[in-house]
């Protein structure tokens, strides 16, 4: 990402903020509420446009198309089926759905035998499972997660991050979040974005192969650092 | 206990209407005792049940035609802008103008067949249907449009497997009020001018002071009203079976 600058009503969220999200790294970014963290994924999505600047794939490839969003909620279709809601892409795109893979895909997100059941009959935690392997669906290279955790309780949310971790390995992810916790679990780098206009922090790294223990010693001292750095 | 509440209320509403009869000096002329009109539906049953065909004819056909246009409408003006700046006007000016108004054109011109009752059927079902399901249609939630598009969905996609589906409560809402008013729009029809139908029947009852016969077709007419409505409601519920009531009923 290169020079991206984004406006809103006439104030400048951010300028020129450019880094690099190495390819099958999981990078997090954080930062405080309204920061202009969403703003940057939707640009990255191709959900809007940016004032300035440019973004590139490290094989000079447009993202276009090769993008996997998901969003604060799990958004759903209430009228479809667990399973239908795993294949949307396809039905969209007006594909053929791919059944058996879409089944595999439940059954990873331990959701085999609730194919058929509506997203009303499903708790929090299993609708956003239901999302990420509807995400996953999709067989994108990048997968873009703004704050997909943040409406679950503290143990589904820490289970959850496992299961995204391990079914998430070899994507390049960027995962907005609030949780220094979450970041420091889930990240092979963290971004701090701060300020009016916002500016990006120096990568953070934390050692440790990713989904990271909530207790391992690493993860705690980052997640003390940051806390920091965002109450600064 | 709660199946036999309506009944109990109606079995309330026919001994306050026969005591009034009996007790009060109310000439049988302006208000028959229920069970002359019980008479008079068996008496006349053969008549009451032809003319009842025809006016459920007309409901239904009016029903099928006003939802349908204004689906059409609906989606029409959703779609294109250039259709809501000019159908959208012409839509909130028509319901300006009483449609009850326009019921004896309506019969000048195209006869006192089926045609001018379907026709008043549809002017009076196609706004409530129009509004409701455009509305539905503008109120997608974001966040699924967001999602289609990074699925790269096209317009069309878009439109047939986000946007329909998630204007189909709304859609019902337009369905639910124009089953209820579309008897109106018939009956309104027969009025002014028919050959058959309940409101004909009515109509001429009234002229021969038959009031038990009048009341009788009353009586059919809001019992047809009232299953309709009630078939409706239910198959909608049925179709729309995702959608959950926060009342809880």
């Amino acid at each position: 990402m290169r020079g991206l600058a984004s406006r809103f009503g006439g104030v400048s969220v951010f300028e020129e903020l450019s880094f690099d999200v190495p390819a099958g790294m999981f990078v997090a970014l954080l930062g405080p509420s309204g920061v202009g963290k969403t703003t940057l994924l939707r640009i990255i999505a191709g959900l809007e446009v940016p004032v300035a600047g440019s973004i590139t794939a490290s094989d000079g490839g447009a993202l276009s198309g090769r993008v996997a969003y998901m969003g604060q909620q799990d958004f759903l279709f209430p009228w479809a089926r667990a399973l239908d809601n795993v294949m949307l892409g396809a039905k969209l795109r007006g594909q053929r759905p791919e059944r058996d893979r879409a089944m595999h895909l439940l059954e990873r997100v331990g959701l085999q035998g609730r194919e058929r059941a509506l997203p009303a009959e499903l708790s929090g935690g299993m609708r956003q499972r239901v999302a990420l392997a509807r995400t996953l669906y999709e067989q994108r290279p990048i997968v873009l997660m703004d704050e997909p955790f943040s409406a679950l309780d503290a143990i589904t949310r820490a289970r959850i991050q496992a299961l995204a971790a391990e079914l998430l390995s070899g994507c390049t992810v960027l995962l907005i979040t609030h949780d220094p916790m979450e970041a420091c679990r889930l990240g092979h780098h963290l971004l701090v974005l701060s300020g009016v206009p916002a500016r990006l922090g120096a990568p953070i790294s934390v050692p440790g192969a990713t989904p990271r223990a909530i207790d391992d010693a690493a993860v705690l001292h980052t997640q003390g650092m940051l806390m920091r750095a965002l109450m600064r | 206990m709660r199946a036999l509440r309506p009944l109990m209320t109606v079995l309330v509403f026919l001994a306050v209407w026969w005591a009034v009869v009996r007790f009060g000096s109310v000439p049988v002329f302006m208000l028959p005792d229920p069970f002359s009109v019980a008479g008079a539906l068996w008496a006349q049953r053969d008549l009451l049940f032809w003319n009842t065909l025809t006016t459920l004819t007309e409901i239904l056909l009016g029903l099928f035609f006003g939802t349908l246009l204004g689906a059409l409408a609906a989606l029409g003006i959703v779609f294109s802008a250039v259709l809501q700046r000019w159908l959208m006007p012409v839509l909130v000016l028509s319901q300006a103008i009483p449609v009850f108004a326009l019921a004896p054109l309506l019969v000048l011109w195209f006869g006192f067949g089926t045609e001018s009752k379907v026709l008043m059927a549809v002017l009076v079902i196609f706004f409530p249907v129009t509004a409701n399901f455009a509305d539905g249609l503008r109120r997608t939630e974001p966040g699924w449009l967001d999602l289609a598009r990074t699925m790269n969905a096209s317009p069309f996609a878009m439109m047939r497997h986000v946007r329909v589906p998630a204007a189909l409560p709304a859609f019902a809402s337009g369905l639910r009020v124009a089953t209820a008013v579309a008897p109106i729009g018939a009956i309104i029809g027969e009025w002014v001018g028919a050959s058959s139908g309940l409101g004909f029947v009515m109509i001429n009852a009234n002229a021969r002071i038959e009031t038990d016969l009048m009341f009788a077709a009353l009586a059919v007419l809001s019992a047809l009203a009232i299953g309709l409505y009630v078939l409706v409601d239910w198959a909608l519920r049925r179709a729309l079976y995702w959608v959950t009531d926060s009342t809880g009923g």
